[in-house]
């Protein structure tokens, strides 16, 4: 099945999340930042977040600006970026 | 008996190459609802839904997939737009060809005081732009109009329309039902505010998928939603989210037919909507040519050189359109549809009201000699009618 793999290795590296308020949105930004090679994957939005929808978009933090600055320029309204533990 | 379907302007059939596929995929491998739970079929099934979502976005010209709206049909999208706009007081114009899509929802909010201008058409089935101008007031809140009717097949005169609606500061609303896969269409280019499609016609996708598209200059919060419910976002709150699509899509959506809408959008775009629908009306032309020769036979809202769909309306002197559809059927196994075809002034304008006429409305899957055996049996029946 395509598209359903899921990056679930463990690393060290520190991560970001970044919410959406509709869960078209999160879908839009997935394939967005996939086409532009950063490593992201859908997941629950983690407990300790709020959040409209009930996924997010994880993806190493090295990444969270160049992917701000992709989503903002395709106008994906971003609801909240979080640095995880 | 080989069946010959000439059905298409209702429901087309049979439906683009991958369509019964992607919904059997969806059902037999995914399954789980789109946009509720974080696992990865819940995933998934989204992914399935937003590239629907994103193949409509492209064939429409829609530059942001949210501002495709999934409903169940035009018909539910008709009725956003219209219930969701026009308040009482408000002035409405329409066309006298409507399907009753349109009118059926106009007539109800007429009840509540919207008032109603419907716009006449001439015999050929085609509408005087400069009678469509004469009609808005300043209170009117919204014209809407068909692209195509669903009688003659004659295409209106969207671009005209476009200049009306923009000159006089009011929005438009077209209904794509019968054009939207067989005539190129962008909101944006085009100058349309609101556009209902639907998934089960020139789409070739399913039935039960449809929507509204939202031209980037409209104002959705001008939009008052249909219903509220659930849509899995913001789920702390009573209140129905205000942003899109989710403030317009609650419930759970139909996803199988949703994956099946996506591969029948991604097989329109590939092989060009401008493509398919020459293909078809190259049938209806060949249809058209036909017909003209035998005597008896009357066409109906149809005027050489005007800009149409595949759509043919004809009589038979001397047999009722409801014992040519049935004889059709039973003796030369050919499907079309006989009757007022859901839109009863537009039979008034081109004079076949109550009786209505015989459709054929051949597809992309039609063949010349299919057209040819159906020329065949209806020279047959207008011969016998003749005697």
């Amino acid at each position: 099945m395509s598209g359903v793999k899921e990056q679930t290795r463990r690393t060290d590296a520190p991560r970001t999340v970044i919410l959406f308020h509709t869960s078209s949105h999160a879908f839009r930004a997935e394939k967005l930042l996939k086409e532009a090679d950063i490593a992201c994957s859908l997941v629950p939005v983690p407990r300790h977040l709020s959040s409209d929808c009930g996924v997010c978009l994880r993806l190493p933090a090295r990444d969270a600006g160049r992917a701000r600055a992709i989503l903002d320029a395709r106008g994906v309204e971003i609801a909240g970026i979080h640095e995880l533990g | 008996m080989a069946l010959i379907y000439l059905d298409n302007a209702a429901t087309s059939w049979p439906k683009a190459p991958g369509v019964s596929e992607a919904v059997a995929h969806f059902l037999d491998h995914v399954g789980a609802n789109p946009g509720r739970s974080g696992h990865r079929l819940s995933i998934e099934a989204g992914r399935i839904v937003h590239a629907a979502r994103e193949a409509a976005a492209e064939l429409f010209g829609a530059p942001d997939p949210v501002r495709v709206l999934f409903t169940s049909n035009a018909t539910e999208a008709l009725n956003l737009a219209l219930h969701g706009l026009l308040r009482p007081g408000d002035h409405v114009v329409a066309s006298a060809l409507e399907h009753n899509a349109v009118m059926r929802p106009l007539r109800a909010l007429e009840r509540d005081g919207v008032r109603v201008t419907t716009v006449a058409c001439n015999r050929a089935g085609t509408l005087d732009p400069g009678m469509l101008a004469e009609a808005v007031r300043p209170e009117t809140a919204l014209i809407v109009l068909t692209h195509a009717s669903n009688v003659t097949g004659a295409l209106m005169p969207i671009v005209d329309a476009v200049q009306v609606a923009r000159q006089r500061g009011v929005p438009l609303l077209v209904d794509a039902a019968q054009s939207a896969g067989a005539v190129p269409l962008d909101v944006e280019r085009d100058g349309i505010d609101l556009l209902a499609f639907t998934g089960h016609k020139a789409l070739y996708g399913p039935p039960g998928t449809g929507g509204l598209v939202l031209r980037s200059s409209f104002d959705s919060h001008r939009l008052r939603p249909l219903k509220q419910g659930g849509t899995g976002s913001r789920s702390q709150s009573e209140e129905q989210p205000d942003f899109l699509p989710d403030a317009f899509e609650c419930g759970t959506l139909n996803a199988a037919g949703l994956a099946g809408l996506g591969a029948a959008v991604r097989w329109v775009l590939a092989q060009g909507a401008a493509q398919l629908g020459a293909r078809s009306r190259a049938r209806a032309g060949r249809l058209i040519e036909g017909l003209r020769g035998i005597p008896g036979v009357t066409l109906h809202g149809w005027a050489e050189g005007t800009p149409r769909t595949s759509v043919v309306s004809f009589t038979v002197a001397g047999c009722e359109p409801s014992e040519i559809g049935e004889r059709l059927d039973a003796e030369h196994g050919i499907l079309c549809r006989v009757g007022l075809h859901c839109a009863p002034a537009a039979h008034r304008a081109i004079g076949t009201f109550p009786t209505g006429t015989v459709r054929f409305s051949p597809g992309a899957f039609t063949t010349e000699g299919e057209i040819d055996r159906a020329l065949a049996a209806v020279a047959s029946l207008a011969g016998e009618a003749r005697r």
